[in-house]
């Protein structure tokens, strides 16, 4: 990994790091909300710890995790060092480490108790904005770095086949950022004015859909970090070989185009937005299944010849064959069942009617922790896994613990959500500090609510574990053993050449550009033409 | 076993035909839940709250319809009910709607502070409450019941504490002739 070993290893440590403290507070939370805790005298420190769990979880986790893996890969796929360009990644880095312990220390103080989503007229102390905007520049400069790095390959290496993993590492710095500049508008242009007090009157139905267009395809972003490595180390952990690289790009292409424009399906119940966007918005949030229908299908042929070439027979013979004690292989299989239910759950939020019957409920939460927590973390973890003995020179410590940590993980995440979706169905609001079970139509959901704290206190061990294993890794002594490079799966059809549209991405940003432009003009030039809508800003924590 | 060049021509035809299937039929439930979306939305006019209608919301109590004294159901001359209420940190009002069964209902909400949303458990009843604009659900209750109507959008550290009533009545005791003078509610 060249020149990057020290700094994708402060990422991905910081990125755990965080992560653990959010999962502290996450388990918090799901006891505060349960029967058996007593109601909190100050419910406000529920609000606070949701603000900070995800905050973290939502933006610096995932981030961190996807720049330092993206280091990784530029530097390992391409075999390219990152020379003077490390100097920026680091640059980088710290703008990022800056913005999230502003905002920490602004949430942890009581100051920012409006939760991580971006809904004024009720707004935090302005140092928590100022934070989350230095955490997303740091992410810019990633994304251009990433840009930079591929450019670079291109133009030493004329007429070659850009790496599938850097293709969709690249896919993902561009979508995101694309993607961020929603709420970075919203932030800096009504918001941070709005909470110093220079300009308190606001419009909320604009803010919304300002920030709808970063909250969907974010999602995407902490995604394909895990589509990367389904594509690339998934089939080389299984022994296979990539069913089809064409098919890789492709996806990480169509990623790209649908991910952007549908983002007002968040907003199905707002009344500010009239029911033709909404319907649009449904109609492509359909579309962006289609990449990860491709994908089920790329992924599971990959791992059938990987399956038959260890000499697994028969129509399920092959599953069986598989080398499920690898923590990779392992993680793929818990991802993908995890992406089915995830995926089913959303296909019920985005479903333009059926939507009234779960929004703003316990079932989303469930939604997507099934397909971040569960099915892309998982990933991060398997990733970690990966790359742990290529970045510290010393052999996983131990791959039997890691199994373990990985099942965890993911029966936590079935006890956590699956309660979740029932409660939902029953019309539990999520983020709600706790509730009066006593009544008749709550006292059905107290023992569900148990259950998902059950679930949550086995996630806390799987973190723990995931610790322990990546701290000994690190901190036993460097051993003799040489550890192989990265092994990125070789694609079935690796002699084929691809089209050239699918060997660069400016094509499909370019139809992201314009499908987003056709998607969101209407709906937001709308709030310029003055209806008397604008409230009054509020700031939560009795600023101004 | 040897590979040879019939063999891996045979291969690779299968595996064409495979993900051609496998498209057809992906495809096919794209299409189809687009197929349920549209039915849905245009047989059983299902659509999301979006009305689209501004208000100001710093001047609710003054003038207009969600003063005070209109706060609760009216019967309309077409014999729907509308109900009108306000969302404030941390109550609505009226906290207690009484509805008919059987009869369409518009339920009209507006925020006087920050964004709000509700629900009414064991129904599709769900909007959110954005301040600016009024939110607008059109439904029918075919059962009598008493429901909870939680406020759903986080608004503030007392927000756990906003949880509204809604008693469905029968029809044939629901006072529609005293509804079209004043409106009626179930709030103490």
């Amino acid at each position: 990994m060249h020149d990057s070993r020290r700094l994708v290893l402060a990422h991905l440590w910081v990125a755990f790091g965080a992560m653990a403290i959010a999962a502290v507070l996450g388990v918090w939370q799901m006891y505060q909300r349960s029967p058996l805790a007593a109601w909190l005298s100050n419910p406000e420190l529920y609000y606070r710890a949701v603000t900070a769990h995800g905050t973290v979880l939502a933006y610096v986790f995932p981030t961190l995790f996807a720049m330092g893996f993206g280091y990784a890969v530029a530097t390992s796929s391409l075999d390219q060092p990152l020379g003077s360009l490390r100097r920026w990644a680091w640059t980088g880095f710290a703008l990022l480490l800056l913005g999230a312990v502003v905002a920490a220390i602004t949430i942890a103080t009581g100051h920012a108790s409006v939760l991580y989503t971006f809904y004024p007229p009720m707004t935090a102390h302005p140092a928590y904005y100022v934070g989350v905007v230095l955490v997303v520049v740091g992410s810019w400069v990633w994304c251009a770095l990433m840009v930079i790095a591929f450019a670079r390959f291109k133009r030493a290496h004329p007429g070659e086949k850009v790496p599938l993993a850097m293709y969709g590492t690249v896919a993902n710095a561009l979508l995101w950022a694309w993607t961020s500049i929603g709420a970075a508008a919203e932030v800096l242009l009504i918001v941070l004015p709005a909470s110093l007090g220079l300009n308190p009157v606001l419009d909320a139905g604009l803010s919304r859909v300002l920030f709808s267009w970063t909250l969907h395809a974010i999602v995407y972003f902490w995604l394909l970090p895990a589509y990367v490595a389904f594509y690339t180390l998934l089939p080389a952990a299984a022994g296979g070989r990539l069913y089809s690289d064409r098919m890789g790009r492709l996806v990480f292409a169509l990623f790209l185009v649908f991910s952007m424009p549908i983002g007002i399906h968040h907003l199905f119940a707002d009344p500010q937005v009239g029911s033709g966007f909404k319907f649009l918005h449904a109609i492509f949030t359909g579309m962006v299944v289609i990449p990860t229908l491709l994908t089920v299908f790329t992924i599971t042929a990959s791992l059938e010849i990987a399956g038959r070439l260890r000499g697994g027979g028969g129509l399920f013979g092959w599953i069986v064959a598989l080398p499920w004690r690898r923590p990779m292989m392992l993680a793929g299989g818990l991802a993908f069942v995890m992406l089915a239910f995830g995926g089913a759950g959303g296909l019920i939020n985005m479903s333009y009617a059926l939507n009234s019957s779960v929004h703003n409920t316990q079932w989303v939460t469930a939604h997507f922790h099934l397909i971040f927590g569960g099915s892309a973390v998982i990933m991060y973890f398997a990733v970690a896994y990966e790359l742990w003995p290529r970045l510290t020179g010393r052999p996983l410590l131990s791959p039997r613990l890691a199994w373990w940590q990985l099942m965890l993980w993911f029966v936590g995440m079935m006890v956590l959500s699956m309660p979740w979706h029932v409660t939902g169905i029953m019309g539990q609001p999520r983020r709600m500090a706790y509730f009066d079970y006593g009544h008749p139509a709550l006292a059905q959901m107290a023992p569900l609510v148990i259950v998902s704290f059950i679930g949550a206190l086995i996630l806390l061990v799987s973190v723990a574990l995931l610790l322990i294993v990546l701290w000994r890794t690190h901190r036993q002594p460097r051993s003799e053993l040489v550890v192989p490079p990265l092994g990125y799966a070789l694609a079935v059809d690796r002699d084929r050449p691809v089209p050239r549209a699918l060997n660069g991405l400016g094509v499909w940003a370019t139809m992201m550009v314009l499908l987003t432009v056709v998607n969101y003009a209407y709906p937001i030039a709308l709030y310029f033409t003055a209806q008397g809508s604008e409230v009054r800003a509020q700031r939560a924590d009795g600023g101004n | 076993m040897a590979l040879t060049p019939d063999t891996h021509e045979r291969a690779i035809a299968l595996s064409h035909m495979l993900e051609r299937r496998w498209g057809i039929a992906m495809g096919g439930i794209v299409v189809l839940l687009f197929a349920v979306i549209v039915y849905t939305a245009l047989h059983y006019r299902s659509h999301p709250p979006s009305s689209v209608e501004p208000m100001d919301s710093a001047r609710l109590q003054f003038s207009g319809e969600f003063t005070e004294a209109n706060l609760g159901t009216r019967t309309e001359a077409d014999g729907s009910v509308t109900v009108r209420l306000v969302a404030h940190q941390y109550t609505f009002a009226p906290n207690c709607l009484l509805i008919p069964t059987d009869t369409p209902v518009r339920l009209r909400a507006v925020s006087g502070d920050v964004i709000h949303g509700l629900l009414v458990l064991g129904t599709n009843v769900n909007t959110m409450v954005v301040p600016g604009y009024v939110a607008t659900v059109t439904t029918t209750f075919t059962k009598a019941g008493e429901h909870l109507m939680p406020c759903h959008e986080y608004c503030g550290p007392g927000h756990q504490g906003m949880w509204a009533h809604v008693h469905v009545i029968d029809r044939n005791d629901f006072p529609f002739q005293e509804a079209r003078r004043r409106s009626v509610s179930c709030a103490r």
